[in-house]
């Protein structure tokens, strides 16, 4: 593709913009002096990472993104930051020394990570949608050939509700348990 | 209408919406007399004076219903496929989906015969 190309196609531009300010807000979630703000840019990255997703006609994965980990992780990240930190103001000792360490080992799983995604899918398009959409194979797919896989999520689901409960809560002894009845 | 031209309706939306919390922002800006005093200052807390920072603890007690939250979030993100495919799936996929809340609605029981709803 030659630059005049490139330029003309609109989809590039946004592209360009989602990914610079996807790069500034990740830099800003791991510089940021204070954990809330972080948290907040967080939610920046995975919004751009969302539109991503929507550049590559993959509509599904885009909106769950936004409802699964914007609607509800990063609100259990902000629940767990404003429960063991207090004050959560801003804190000078979140970043320690070994800054040059970090930012090497970054770069190069930046580079494996690319290198194995161009190796493995370099030459592929991504098709454009069209009838049917992909959120309609996903809906044929999950109900169809992979019915058991889907049901078997439930019982994971199931099992991380009853464990997270179990682990966040303490069971009553059977004095208070008393009492509450008594109430 | 392709793809990428039926988004230009999501970014028209969007540039719209900056827009006219812009406008609104510098309007106030341009508009209202600034005459600041440290009652006007402070935070606005129902009329009383503000107690404490703003950057206080949460109780521990929502991190359960936020976890609960996450759960169902993911449930309710696999039935959008199938509502999609409701027609083509037909009663088949009406009765796998049933199973599926089912065994999470087990799990809502659960919640609820521990107490974890209960606010005490």
């Amino acid at each position: 593709m030659t630059v005049d190309a490139w330029i003309a196609e609109p989809v590039n531009w946004v592209f360009s913009i989602v990914a610079v300010v996807i790069l500034f807000t990740a830099v800003r979630v791991v510089t940021s002096p204070n954990v809330v703000h972080a948290a907040l840019y967080l939610v920046a990255a995975l919004a751009g990472s969302a539109v991503m997703f929507l550049l590559l006609s993959a509509e599904f994965v885009a909106l769950v993104l936004v409802l699964v980990y914007i609607g509800a992780v990063l609100v259990l990240f902000l629940f767990g930051i404003m429960i063991t930190r207090a004050p959560t103001g801003f804190d000078e000792g979140l970043s320690n020394d070994r800054k040059l360490v970090s930012a090497a080992i970054s770069l190069v799983l930046l580079g494996v990570l690319s290198w194995a995604s161009l190796s493995a899918f370099g030459t592929d398009t991504v098709n454009t949608v069209g009838s049917p959409t992909a959120t309609e194979i996903l809906g044929d797919a999950i109900l169809g050939r992979f019915v058991i896989p889907f049901e078997v999520v439930s019982f994971i689901l199931l099992s991380a509700l009853i464990g997270g409960i179990t682990v966040a809560r303490r069971d009553l002894t059977p004095l208070e348990e008393e009492e509450r009845k008594a109430v | 209408m392709t793809y990428f031209e039926s988004y230009l309706t999501v970014g028209a939306f969007i540039a719209l919406g900056a827009l006219l919390v812009g406008v609104v922002l510098v309007l106030a800006r341009a508009l209202a007399p600034s005459n600041p005093s440290a009652e006007k200052l402070s935070t606005y807390e129902c009329g009383v004076d503000p107690v404490g920072s703003g950057w206080s603890q949460t109780y521990v007690r929502y991190y359960l219903y936020g976890l609960l939250f996450v759960i169902f979030d993911i449930e309710a993100v696999f039935i959008f496929p199938w509502a999609i495919q409701l027609e083509s799936l037909g009663m088949f996929g009406l009765i796998e989906m049933l199973v599926f809340i089912g065994i999470l609605v087990l799990g809502l029981v659960y919640a609820i015969r521990k107490g974890v709803l209960r606010w005490e």
